[in-house]
């Protein structure tokens, strides 16, 4: 109850600033010693809410359906290659912590790797991954491997922490019980890890979202939200509203897929503390 | 039989390097069945680890380690003895029914079985009604005790503890006591107890065993003959002798 009332909160913090904005910035932006410091706030920059809001219910084109239709069917099909790309990311994210953890060699090799592959940049990674991937499969998995590219990391490294959160005695006791390295994982390493893993999940989920939109840009992959945020860029000088229609549905996308893993961690965190999630 | 059996054991950690350190230099000691000793000593004096050669947690360097007549290892894998440590180690996923399971769990006991178990050895110490509550829901003499519970679950002849009772007050602590005693009487469970506290050793022990370090060794096994152990037997003259002389041989 409480949760849903800082919820609506934010959402009214937000409607309040945008149109606050619009209310008293200068229509040019301010520009200071030739810097633009504060945003245009004129309607082709940051239209009124209500217009976009009401965007949302008129046809995309003349006579086609209505814009709302188009960029649910658009986030659907970003969602089903962000699941994806969430699922196989979160698959290998585990299976390299479950390594790291029982090979130090593993660890000390790997690691560095898997922190430097998010250094590079994703628009110069993407274009190379579709000329990988390209030819053989359907242009959907491309970005579904781009999703999964960012949304191994937070799942790797945060697990890795939770297998190692077991305390000494935990271990020592494991091992007064004649419990070899499996049986400690799953009785032992892999429940104590809950707590790390499904931060790292949400974490995961929100990469896996930025992932695929990227990915649609730069594989120029047709249908799903990443593509039609750029189609209405292109029409933002005459109709405004319709870009930011676009980006509400991405937003809604990310916020669906937190809910989800939200959703699959309630029944099994039950009776648990939280602990801070550190990435690194 | 003895329950265990420690000769000529030495334990050398870094072997070799410049932080080289002799934890226990040529050990021995015997613990007969359903004997309870304590082992006793400043920090660094190589009890825990001595505790940690007879729970085959680490291996010696030197010398030999025998429980319940086979090799330390072996005695590991056929779980001859429960150990409980300072902090209870209690896995907060699991209810206290069900931390108490874990070991009879890990042996392949059926689960209506180690249900009947794990709620016998709750009555023992006292928790019965407490079978449903998670580890952070209890008092730390509440864990200590599932700890113990836990400890007996399997029927060890042989009961391992690293200064289970370090952690919680003194009223607590006294009580414990008296409680491990009567579960020990009950089950004829042979101890070894490491402990900072010279009152507990005597408490608790028939031989307390006193150690000193650098290197870790035994300087002198000190038999407790007390008549009773029971509260008045703290205030018997018998008990202060024994604290005495406990106290003499740690100033060594």
């Amino acid at each position: 109850m409480r949760r849903v009332f800082v919820g609506l909160l934010a959402v009214i913090a937000f409607v309040v600033l945008w149109e606050g904005y619009k209310l008293v910035g200068s229509p040019d932006g301010t520009v200071l010693f030739g810097v633009r410091v504060l945003p245009r706030a004129d309607d082709l920059s940051m239209p009124h809410l209500w217009t976009v809001l009401s965007r949302l219910g008129d046809p995309e084109l003349a006579g086609g359906s209505p814009v709302w239709i188009v960029v649910l069917r658009a986030c659907v099909f970003t969602l089903g290659i962000t699941a994806a790309g969430f699922l196989a990311g979160a698959v290998i994210g585990l299976m390299l912590a479950v390594a790291m953890q029982r090979f130090r060699l593993v660890e000390r090799g790997l690691l560095p790797y898997v922190i430097l592959s998010q250094t590079v940049p994703l628009v110069a990674l993407a274009p190379l991954i579709a000329g990988w991937s390209g030819t053989i499969t359907p242009p959907w998995m491309t970005v579904a491997v781009i999703a999964a590219y960012l949304a191994f990391f937070p799942v790797a490294v945060g697990m890795l922490r939770g297998l190692q959160s077991p305390s000494t005695a935990g271990a020592e006791l494991m091992r007064s019980y004649a419990a070899g390295w499996w049986r400690t994982l799953v009785k032992l390493r892999l429940p104590a890890s809950l707590p790390y893993l499904f931060p790292a999940l949400r974490l995961a989920g929100a990469a896996a979202v930025v992932g695929a939109v990227v990915g649609e840009i730069s594989t120029g992959t047709r249908g799903g939200i990443g593509r039609l945020i750029i189609e209405y860029s292109r029409e933002a000088t005459s109709d405004p509203a319709k870009v930011y229609t676009a980006m509400l549905g991405a937003a809604v996308l990310g916020l669906v897929v937190a809910g989800m893993v939200s959703l699959l961690e309630l029944p099994l965190m039950r009776h648990r503390r939280r602990v801070e999630v550190v990435t690194l | 039989m003895t329950a265990v059996s420690i000769s000529g054991v030495t334990k050398v950690f870094n072997a070799g390097r410049a932080d080289e350190v002799v934890a226990l230099s040529d050990v021995d000691l015997t613990v007969g069945d359903g004997e309870f000793v304590s082992l006793i000593g400043p920090s660094g004096c190589g009890k825990s680890t001595l505790l940690r050669l007879i729970a085959d947690l680490l291996s010696p360097t030197s010398g030999k380690v025998t429980v319940a007549g086979m090799p330390a290892a072996t005695a590991r894998r056929k779980q001859e003895y429960g150990i409980a440590f300072q902090q209870s180690g209690l896995f907060e996923w699991r209810t206290v029914q069900r931390n108490v399971e874990l070991p009879l769990e890990l042996r392949g006991m059926s689960k209506a079985d180690r249900r009947a178990r794990a709620r016998e050895m709750l009555d023992l110490v006292g928790l019965s009604d407490f079978t449903g509550h998670y580890p952070a829901q209890l008092s730390g003499g509440m864990q200590q005790r599932v700890a113990i519970a836990r400890a007996l679950a399997v029927s060890p002849p042989l009961l391992l503890m690293d200064e289970p009772f370090g952690a919680l007050d003194e009223m607590t602590r006294e009580r414990l006591q008296t409680e491990l005693l009567a579960i020990c009487a009950q089950t004829g469970a042979a101890v070894v107890f490491v402990t900072h506290s010279i009152s507990e050793a005597v408490f608790l022990s028939r031989k307390v065993v006193v150690m000193s370090p650098r290197p870790g060794r035994i300087t002198a096994a000190i038999d407790v003959d007390l008549p009773a152990r029971d509260e008045a037997v703290r205030q018997s003259q018998a008990y202060f002798d024994a604290v005495t002389s406990v106290r003499k041989a740690l100033r060594g």
